[in-house]
């Protein structure tokens, strides 16, 4: 059981680090057009 | 789309869980592998979305070398970094799977050495997209795409035409299965298949929206370098 434990949890760990990534760079995006829209 | 995006979020959520609740508890166990078995159920719809997402790759690079539509570029590169993730979980179940089964974390079979040699052809596909400067690089990509994307059937079909210690195919080829086993299998393929579906479509509008601001900042700087002094 211990591996299919393993398998399942690995499987989400990718997937949400990976989410994490997106949201971060959405982040600082946001941050980027925010500036982008004071200057003008 | 931006209406429809939660609604569709929850319903892949929803989905995800029920496949994950069929896979753990409701799939008959195997008799010969016992519960390990059931790692197939993320491993197989996995590698079927990776599949999936190379080739709208192979078709939003062969549109982009026809075209130069900027659009289909951001296309090419979410669907190849979304199947990167689904590969990268391909070839960590595997092993997980190969451990018990076969005494083994790994071996250069023909099916798993394929696998692998997918995964860094769109690693470089990615690195060349990240670190290249050059104006060329969206083209350079679309090939390399294109050329990445013939290793897709070799590993498709590595187990139909090549005896290998990888399990024949479930659906056609030399193998069978349990209908209520294929049943969650495919609940599972159409979870990860919609999951893929809205983490690709963020990741392309990710991507649109950047450009729109590297094309915005790079209007400014124009603007501002021609402004009288």
């Amino acid at each position: 059981m211990s591996y299919l434990y393993a398998a399942y949890i690995a499987t989400w760990v990718i997937h949400v680090t990976y989410l994490g990534y997106l949201v971060r760079r959405y982040a600082a995006l946001k941050k980027e057009i925010d500036d982008l829209k004071k200057n003008q | 789309m931006k209406r429809a995006f939660p609604i569709f979020a929850v319903l892949t959520a929803a989905l995800l869980s029920y496949g994950l609740y069929e896979a753990l508890v409701v799939a008959p166990t195997e008799q010969t592998m016992g519960d390990v078995q059931r790692i197939f159920y993320y491993h197989v719809p996995s590698a079927w979305t990776a599949f999936t997402l190379f080739f709208l790759n192979l078709v939003a690079s062969v549109w982009y070398l026809i075209r130069r539509n900027s659009k289909a570029d951001a296309l090419a590169l979410a669907a190849a970094e979304v199947g990167v993730v689904f590969c990268t979980v391909v070839l960590v179940t595997g092993p997980i799977w190969a451990r018990p089964v076969w005494g083994i974390w790994w071996t250069w079979d023909l099916r798993l050495t394929l696998t692998l040699v997918l995964w860094l052809i769109y690693v470089s596909y990615l690195m060349l997209r990240r670190f290249s400067t050059s104006g060329q690089t969206p083209v350079l990509a679309a090939v390399l795409a294109v050329l990445g994307a013939l290793d897709v059937p070799l590993v498709y079909f590595s187990i139909w035409f090549f005896r290998t210690q990888h399990p024949q195919p479930v659906i056609g080829g030399g193998g069978s299965i349990d209908p209520r086993m294929l049943h969650v299998l495919l609940i599972n393929w159409a979870a990860f298949s919609c999951f893929a579906a809205l983490v690709c479509w963020s990741r392309y509008h990710l991507e649109v929206l950047s450009r729109e601001v590297e094309e915005t900042r790079a209007l400014e700087s124009l603007l501002g370098a021609g402004s009288p002094r």
